[in-house]
């Protein structure tokens, strides 16, 4: 058992792209729910639409990659009109299961046979991300210490994200002091006092829902990015999921807390699986565990107990504050 | 102390539900029985004996046939391999693990007057198995004497299929919306109710007691019913008294969820495995539509269990109490009914159901660790089609559900049948958000 493996590579992990780029999809969430209070489970329908947006754009259309990013981004902003017109009126539970089944329909209809000519179907998109990696200013070579190194295009990627995840916390943190994003949690709190004040509350809800929507769209498109290739099968409904412990984890309605819990939540996740994955190879583990398969199923098992756990005993995280979010739907 | 009470006895029972984890471990291949209606024939020499691999030789009244392209995937739609056959009319397509596949001929690449002797047959699921290449066989001659159904015939036949496949919809989300109903919580795990309890019949009729199917079955819906009532003993009754929010207790069912999915994946392995009994049958022609008499079993079982849940709704005492609690719960419990007992009754009755049509559903096709999960959102789809909170709603939306996917299949891939099933749902919450049955209130 080597430790320093272990905890090199949960250290990788929580600072490389992966995290930041589910700190971006915490970000665009914690607008949602955090502040607004919109339980949505279709995040990751963003996502998609942000990512395809991008390598639709590119290879299929063959547009240049910086014409496709804003097309991504707009991608998703539409995907939230669409999705806010006959949801939003509707009861929080309604809206809930409609955003997780139209975040199903788009992974199915993307990678199905009759959507191959534009989707690539279930084979995706490739090579989508060449000019990313051409304006890469760092000099070739492998950066960082022991097991935590990165190559330099991986630090590239794992710089910009991290400036994204940056700016969209200070975008996101600006405007939740301002009167709109009092506004909103008012409408979090108590949507009828907020309506008989005067406010449209659909409207709000609406931009909180498009604002969101197109953080997470830019997740999706760095998403892209990162694995310079977009597949349907990479956006399953468990990568929301993942997000919301993110979220909670940090403390939702919090600046800092899904940055801080897309540290953890990779931090926890890399480690267990780099030591799950020593032990299987050191047999000793027991008969049932074995395997490939037993180790991903295990680290989720373990995310399904601390999402359970989290919410029950401390629903605000680590950094929350209680009074801060919303407990009834 | 008494809720802890109740997690340790629940832990006790998952402990007893678990010894088969003993013999899952234990790498046996998987049941090998063939599907129904596969063509098996013995391997001809033309593919390399000692590797999983899917082929065949392709022949038009012995004649080789060249240039058609072969296209092998997972069940799930997943792309493993595309050949395009010799110039003897052979092809072959390695795949990287034993379990099912789908392999399509490409009808369209078949040369001029040379047709599929059986349309229905251009996508066959093959079993592959450990060490050794599979065949795939398809007929190439002129058409069936029947020649193609028309559009009338494959409306009869995929109505049928409908019909079986949302009775079986009804039959899960009935568990699903009465939980709603009592005690407003929306359970992201029911899925997992639907896979355990065929899990847990797989494991009583292939493995360790080795009972016959209907036996397993029995047991297996009587054993997720406990562990449903359970569940609501031991976390969610002691998380309504502690004032937990409906949130909450939503976020934990899909973490329950993730957890439950997770455990089962480890149990029972990644692969589609059958059970023992009823696997081969031949179809029954009746008139325009074929069915296997197991599948009309299954039918009439589904029908006689739905119409049982009605009479009990409607003639028993708890039936009764049951749709007052679902109506109010307030106004109930203020008129003297005893209302944790109703929602015990839910949960027990809700999983068993659940399980039932769980072990019907891989009697039809194979039981998977993600068979429930699929399902999940087209019972959600059933319970607001039909309306949330409804036992009434639940069965016919199911059965609205199971038709709308089957009957889509005419037109478009199966691949694509669940989007219409979910695409009914966003239009239904456009057009009727409170559903079929349910009555009009605030729902905004």
């Amino acid at each position: 058992m080597e430790l320093d493996v272990i905890f090199g590579n949960a250290v990788r992990t929580a600072i490389g792209p992966e995290a930041a780029i589910f700190a971006l999809v915490a970000i665009g969430l914690n607008v949602h729910y955090g502040y607004t209070g919109l339980l949505n489970l279709g995040q990751v329908g963003f996502m998609l639409v942000g990512a395809y947006g991008l390598a639709i754009s590119v290879a299929t259309w063959g547009w240049s990659m910086w014409v496709g990013i804003p097309v991504g981004l707009a991608a998703a902003a539409v995907l939230a009109l669409l999705l806010g017109i006959p949801t939003l009126r509707l009861r929080a539970d309604y809206f809930a299961i409609t955003t997780i089944a139209v975040a199903e329909i788009l992974r199915i209809v993307t990678r199905s046979q009759a959507a191959k000519d534009v989707t690539g179907g279930a084979f995706g998109l490739q090579g989508i991300a060449g000019p990313f990696y051409d304006v890469n200013p760092i000099a070739p070579g492998d950066y960082g210490v022991g097991v935590a190194k990165f190559s330099e295009n991986r630090l590239w990627v794992t710089v910009v994200t991290w400036v994204l995840v940056v700016l969209a916390t200070g975008l996101v943190a600006l405007l939740v002091r301002s009167p709109w994003g009092r506004v909103v949690r008012a409408i979090r709190e108590d949507e009828d006092a907020a309506r008989s004040l005067g406010k449209n509350v659909v409207a709000f809800k609406m931009q909180a829902l498009v604002l969101g929507g197109v953080i997470g769209g830019l997740a999706g498109v760095m998403f892209a990015i990162r694995a310079t290739s977009a597949n349907a099968e990479s956006f399953k409904s468990d990568v929301t999921f993942f997000a919301y412990l993110i979220l909670i984890l940090g403390g939702a309605a919090t600046k800092w807390g899904p940055i801080v819990g897309a540290f953890i939540f990779w931090f926890v996740i890399a480690g267990t699986e780099s030591f799950l994955r020593q032990a299987d190879q050191e047999e000793l583990l027991p008969g049932f565990l074995q395997g490939s398969e037993a180790v991903g199923a295990v680290t989720l098992i373990l995310v399904g107990l601390a999402l359970a756990l989290l919410i029950v005993f401390r629903p605000q995280g680590i950094f929350g504050n209680r009074n801060e979010i919303r407990l009834e739907t | 102390m008494r809720s802890r009470l109740h997690l340790a006895l629940l832990v006790l029972a998952i402990g007893v539900a678990w010894p088969g984890i003993a013999t899952a471990g234990e790498d046996e291949p998987t049941t090998t029985a063939p599907p129904t209606g596969t063509p098996t024939a013995p391997p001809p020499t033309t593919i390399a004996p000692g590797e999983e691999a899917l082929g065949g030789t392709l022949t038009e009244s012995g004649e080789p046939v060249e240039g058609v392209t072969i296209r092998v995937e997972g069940v799930e739609g997943n792309p493993v391999g595309e050949a395009v056959t010799a110039e003897d009319g052979t092809w072959r397509i390695p795949v990287p693990e034993p379990g099912r596949y789908q392999v399509t001929i490409d009808v369209d690449t078949l040369p001029r007057g040379v047709d599929l002797r059986d349309e229905k047959r251009a996508t066959l699921e093959i079993p592959v198995f450990p060490g050794r290449p599979s065949v795939a066989l398809f007929a190439l001659g002129e058409l069936d004497t029947g020649g193609r159904p028309s559009t009338l015939e494959r409306l009869a036949q995929s109505s049928v299929n409908g019909v079986k496949f949302g009775l079986i919809v009804a039959m899960t989300s009935i568990g699903l919306s009465l939980i709603f109903g009592t005690t407003g919580l929306i359970n992201f795990a029911h899925g997992e109710l639907v896979t355990f309890g065929a899990i847990l019949a797989w494991f009583l009729n292939a493995r360790g007691p080795n009972w016959q199917l209907i036996l397993a079955g029995v047991a297996a819906a009587a054993i997720a019913g406990l562990l449903g009532g359970a569940l609501e003993w031991s976390v969610w009754r002691p998380l309504r008294r502690r004032q937990v929010g409906l949130f909450q207790l939503f976020v934990i069912t899909i973490g329950l969820s993730l957890l439950v999915r997770h455990a089962l994946l480890i149990w029972f392995g990644g692969q589609r495995r059958q059970f023992t009994d009823y696997t081969i049958q031949k179809e029954w022609e009746l008139g325009p539509v074929s069915i296997t008499p197991r599948d009309l079993t299954i039918m009439i079982a589904s029908i006689v269990i739905l119409v049982a849940v009605a009479t009990m709704l409607q003639r028993t005492r708890i039936g009764k109490a049951l749709r007052a609690v679902s109506d109010d719960i307030d106004l109930s419990e203020a008129s003297g009914i005893d209302v944790q007992r109703v929602i015990l009754v839910v949960w027990v009755a809700g999983a068993a159901l659940a399980a039932t049509g769980g072990i019907f559903l891989g009697t039809i096709e194979a039981v998977d660790w993600e068979m429930g999960t699929r399902l999940l959102l087209l019972m959600f789809s059933a319970v607001i089609l039909g309306g949330l909170g409804t036992a009434y709603g639940a069965m016919v939306g199911g059965l609205v559900v199971g038709l709308v996917t089957e009957v889509s299949t005419i037109w478009v891939s199966p691949a694509l049948k669940i989007v219409f099933a979910l695409a009914a749902l966003v239009l239904a919450l456009l057009v009727r958000p409170q559903g079929l049955l349910g009555r009009k209130e605030r729902i905004g």
